[in-house]
């Protein structure tokens, strides 16, 4: 390999764009603004050129991990990464032109740690949100730390550097390379000292350790740089977070605990789970790991590093088969308008969905009319009955089904728009199938029902159920 | 350009029709032919002169084990239904196809493309170039940036890693996937004619050489068609069965 870097300065004009101010240099690259070239009107946002160290005098990784960057990089999409705008050619000048995103990195709220439980949920929900967009892409990104996310002013996270990335349909030029793990001492997962990089539940042990991080002020595994010190973590438990801060509510604690299993199977099955946690706090199933103040006995440690000595990867090698497994089921069930075979018929669809993934969650949701429209009484009082009424029939619903707690929740949603809200609770929570009763057969004017709307402006999957008989 | 490459036909008329129409689709300006034009399916003559034709206009073709073993009736290396299929093809054939396949190189270099149907270490001792050690020998023997080659009818992409060490990818069907010059490749481009990974569909692979893109395809075609010919011609049901089954 030849690739070597002259650097650019401020003034520079590279294929048309201008390289700008110097805003930060860093172990792998160096970053200045940028403005466009005269001929794109098309990028009328914010520029950033990232040059990467290379040449005589630095590792070799750095070659390498730009090209993993702009191969990730470049076909990545959506609000959650930084838009991809030009890659120079690495024999001539290596460069990478992106949206620059204004926003302060979690550093920040890393630096004021430990905050507020509320506080560090939603942080925590919004890099798992970014980080679900990432894996249905087929990306694990490797290196989740919190100088690598980026919150915009609305409080979304913005992922960065995919240099360490595992994109699933690209040759991974990382694999096998470095003698040494890749990543950061303290975020790296247990699996990735082993080498293993596929698995998007590596990036879910990071976001364990940020949330551990921005809950306590402290690191759950130290800040190990040896090999030895970093193995440490496939049987290491960490101390409780309410054992450092005893405020801590039991079911912050069980989400971080799980997020930092060493065993992925142990972890959430998807980030889509972690942020639907972390945001209904109610609907956290808190176990023993939420509940713990002292770490397990010697017999549990002794289990774990038996388990971590004979640590087997998992058979699957790319993010979707994994998220497959764990994906997020929403049955929008009519609890206003009771059909008996109309429930029947979506419990058999929505059970046949559930069978075939063992992380699969369902989301059993209704929609009623806001407490304000009733009439009568007090509004409030009304409404909060009314809510523990459909409470009452979605839980009934479900039963038959027989799913465990922790796979399943239920939601009442006040809105005179059923379908809007039933649109915006699938995209907000990552629902990756939405299984919605048909309107009868017998009523006019079917393009105004909830469930066309639904399966017409979704952005994911939508069965619409119907029952094989329709009473009158 | 966009150069198709075609590996391990295997006497399919079907399944080279439909991989060659797929790659026109996609644009592909030329074609080169990665050896086994013949032997377990029933049209040696008509994919054998559909190639010759191509030869003549610029295609690139090397000769692989089966089309060797057409012209020299000692050898002794193939298991039986393969040997019956190289029998009853050598019967199909007439002087002028035996001609053309005596003209085919065991190799073929153009510009840094590098053709050969098994391993470029020792051509003729038909290698299986079936996992990284055996890329990285043929690698090492092999001129050129990219090599292409068959004899292995599972499409795989292997590389070099900065450590020097070859690795290996298995390609997702229609992901373009970028191939620098500063790494060198070795491409197992699939099997157009008898595709054995449990999936009926024919493979074939696209090389982009301006953008530096490589694409592997899978391109469902007749199978029923060339399985019921094989049947018909009396060859081995063994060969019918492997194309209903991709196995």
């Amino acid at each position: 390999m030849s690739a070597v870097s002259t650097g650019l300065q401020e003034g520079d004009v590279i294929d048309g764009f201008g390289v700008g101010e110097r805003l930060h240099a860093g172990g792998m690259g160096v970053l200045h603004r940028c403005s466009p070239p005269p001929d794109r009107p098309d990028l009328d946002f914010p520029l950033v050129i990232k040059v990467p160290r290379l040449g005589p005098g630095e590792p070799s990784e750095s070659v390498v991990t730009y090209e993993v960057e702009v191969t990730v990089h470049s076909v990545l999409t959506g609000p959650h990464v930084p838009r991809f705008v030009a890659a120079g050619d690495l024999a001539r000048q290596p460069y990478l032109v992106m949206e620059r995103i204004e926003g302060p990195s979690l550093k920040e709220w890393v630096d004021r740690a430990p905050l507020p439980a509320t506080e560090v949920a939603a942080l925590g929900a919004s890099i798992a949100t970014a980080l679900h967009a990432v894996h249905a892409q087929e990306v694990v990104h490797l290196d989740v730390k919190p100088a690598n996310i980026l919150l915009r002013a609305d409080g979304s996270a913005v992922l960065v550097d995919f240099g360490l990335a595992r994109h699933a349909h690209f040759p991974d030029l990382l694999a096998e390379e470095f003698h040494h793990p890749m990543g950061s001492g303290p975020y790296i997962s247990p699996e990735q000292v082993l080498g293993v990089r596929w698995d998007p539940r590596s990036d879910l042990f990071a976001l364990g350790v940020i949330l551990y991080q921005l809950a306590t002020g402290e690191y759950p595994h130290g800040a190990p740089t040896s090999r030895r010190g970093l193995r440490r973590r496939l049987w290491h438990i960490p101390r409780s977070p309410r054992r450092v801060r005893p405020e801590l509510p039991e079911w912050l604690q069980e989400v971080i605990l799980r997020c930092l299993e060493p065993q992925a199977a142990g972890r959430y099955a998807s980030a889509a789970q972690v942020a639907s946690d972390l945001s209904q706090p109610e609907q956290v199933t808190v176990t023993e790991r939420g509940r713990r103040l002292r770490r397990p006995g010697p017999g549990t440690l002794l289990k774990r590093w038996i388990m971590a000595a004979g640590y087997e990867p998992s058979p699957l090698d790319r993010p979707s088969l994994q998220l497959a497994t764990a994906s997020i089921v929403l049955a929008a069930v009519a609890t206003q308008h009771r059909s008996e075979a109309r429930f029947q018929a979506l419990r058999e669809v929505v059970g046949r969905l559930m069978a075939v993934g063992a992380d699969r969650r369902l989301t059993c949701v209704t929609v009623i009319r806001p407490a304000s429209e009733l009439a009568g009484g007090s509004a409030e009082e009304a409404g909060t009955s009314q809510r523990i009424k459909h409470l009452v029939l979605l839980r009934n619903w479900a039963e038959p089904l027989g799913l465990p707690p922790e796979r399943i929740s239920y939601h009442v949603i006040e809105s005179s728009d059923p379908a809007a809200a039933l649109l915006e609770y699938a995209r907000s929570n990552q629902v990756e199938h939405v299984v919605i009763g048909a309107p009868p057969a017998d009523v006019p004017l079917k393009g105004t029902f909830v469930s066309t709307r639904v399966a017409a402006e979704a952005t994911c999957s939508v069965t619409v159920v119907r029952p094989r008989f329709t009473p009158g | 350009m966009k150069l198709a490459l075609l590996a391990d036909i295997h006497g399919n008329l079907e399944g080279l029709t439909a991989c060659l129409e797929h790659a026109r689709d996609q644009g592909a300006e030329a074609h080169a032919f990665v050896g086994d034009l013949v032997g377990y399916g029933a049209d040696p003559v008509a994919v054998l002169e559909l190639v010759e034709r191509e030869v003549a206009g610029g295609a690139l073709a090397v000769r692989g084990n089966h089309d060797a073993a057409i012209l020299d009736a000692g050898s002794d290396t193939m298991n039986r239904a393969a040997e019956a299929a190289v029998e009853w093809t050598r019967a199909q054939l007439g002087e002028a196809h035996r001609a053309f396949l005596a003209g085919l190189p065991l190799t073929a270099r153009r510009d840094e493309i590098f053709l050969v149907h098994a391993s470029a270490d020792r051509p003729a001792d038909w290698t299986y170039v079936s996992d990284p050690r055996r890329a990285g020998q043929s690698l090492a023997a092999a001129p050129g940036t990219w090599v292409f080659s068959g004899h292995v009818h599972e499409p795989m992409l292997y590389y070099q890693g900065a450590g020097g060490r070859p690795l290996q990818h298995r390609p997702e069907p229609g992901v373009a996937i970028p191939v620098p010059a500063h790494r060198r490749w070795l491409a197992i481009v699939g099997s157009a004619g008898q595709p054995r990974d449990g999936n009926t569909a024919a493979a074939y692979a696209l090389f982009d050489t301006d953008r530096r893109a490589l694409t592997f395809f899978r391109v469902p075609y007749q199978w029923a068609r060339a399985a019921a010919k094989i049947r018909a011609a009396g060859l081995p049901e063994l060969l019918a069965r492997r194309l209903e089954r991709g196995e």
